[in-house]
């Protein structure tokens, strides 16, 4: 037995050469990772991914499909799509008290205006009367 | 003698792509109709018409149109995006709601100053120069609108901490 195998070849139980695909991603001391993304999306397809992919890419792409595969096995009746639609509704959620709050702020804020207004008017009235008082008397 | 049984007429998308017979107990039958083929060619090119058929097997039968769907919308993802896959699409949408909670926590705050100013009436502008009294009777006022708000819209979020999107969630 070799001992260098990666952790998909020793689970699919054959050879491990020194271009597998899935070597450099599934390393043999972390056997669960591969355990998942052959239980959801089996080898072959997920070596056909992986080829398509430019090299560089290849363990994003590793790492992504093992996350997907853990979701999908908690939650085999909505995998991950269940978080999505979890984060679009909370999302939803959360812009619709954004627009609240800031309808709020804006009604304050024109509040705040239109009583400042009133107050520069009353302040003049009472500067013009007390004017015409002193007029009066000064006059007689 | 040959056998008469006639041919079928009405295979699923996953029995005419997999090129068999679509028999009467076919479980990808209510799920894959003939007339949508390109739903589970996405689904059975990302995780193979076996692996499907064990997860749907394995779910309760009133979920699995539930199932389905959630696979299709899975590989469609991933056929658009083979690297990422839905994993980028919630890596966006946590970062949005990250921003919206920030955006939130903000306009909160400043709600709550808005409003703690208004009701002590005192004026917010910096040209501002009226006394305490000149503003008196307005914070009557001020309580009457502030009422017609809800209590909720003064408090700035206590759950305005980050969520945890690491931990799998179970829906």
């Amino acid at each position: 037995m070799n001992p260098g195998r990666c952790a998909a070849c020793r689970y699919l139980r054959r050879k491990c050469p020194p271009d597998c695909i899935f070597s450099p991603h599934f390393p043999p001391n972390v056997p669960q990772r591969f355990v998942s993304v052959h239980r959801i999306y089996g080898a072959s397809n997920v070596a056909k991914l992986l080829q398509q992919l430019p090299s560089h890419l290849r363990a994003e792409a590793a790492e992504s499909l093992c996350l997907e595969a853990q979701y999908r096995i908690e939650d085999p009746v909505y995998g991950c799509v269940g978080l999505v639609s979890s984060l679009q509704q909370q999302i939803q959620d959360t812009e619709k008290q954004l627009a609240k709050t800031r309808a709020e702020i804006a009604f304050l804020k024109s509040q705040a205006r239109l009583s400042h207004a009133a107050l520069e008017g009353n302040l003049l009235d009472n500067a013009v009367n007390i004017n015409f008082s002193d007029h009066q008397s000064f006059h007689g | 003698m040959r056998s008469q049984e006639p041919r079928s007429t009405s295979s699923c998308a996953a029995c005419k792509l997999l090129k068999r017979r679509c028999g009467p107990n076919c479980i990808f039958a209510p799920y894959f109709r003939s007339d949508e083929p390109k739903k589970f060619a996405k689904v059975h090119k990302v995780f193979g018409a076996s692996n499907v058929s064990k997860i749907l097997i394995e779910v309760p039968e009133e979920q699995r149109e539930d199932t389905v769907n959630s696979l299709a919308y899975e590989a469609e993802v991933r056929l658009q995006d083979p690297v990422y896959g839905c994993i980028g699409a919630i890596a966006l949408l946590q970062r949005k709601m990250v921003e919206l909670q920030h955006d939130l926590t903000l306009a909160r705050a400043r709600l709550a100053l808005y409003a703690g100013t208004y009701s002590a009436g005192i004026g917010y502008t910096e040209s501002d120069r009226f006394s305490m009294a000149a503003l008196g009777e307005f914070p009557v006022a001020c309580g009457g609108i502030m009422n017609s708000f809800s209590q909720t819209s003064y408090q700035v979020n206590q759950d305005a901490h980050l969520y945890d999107f690491t931990q799998i969630p179970y829906i």
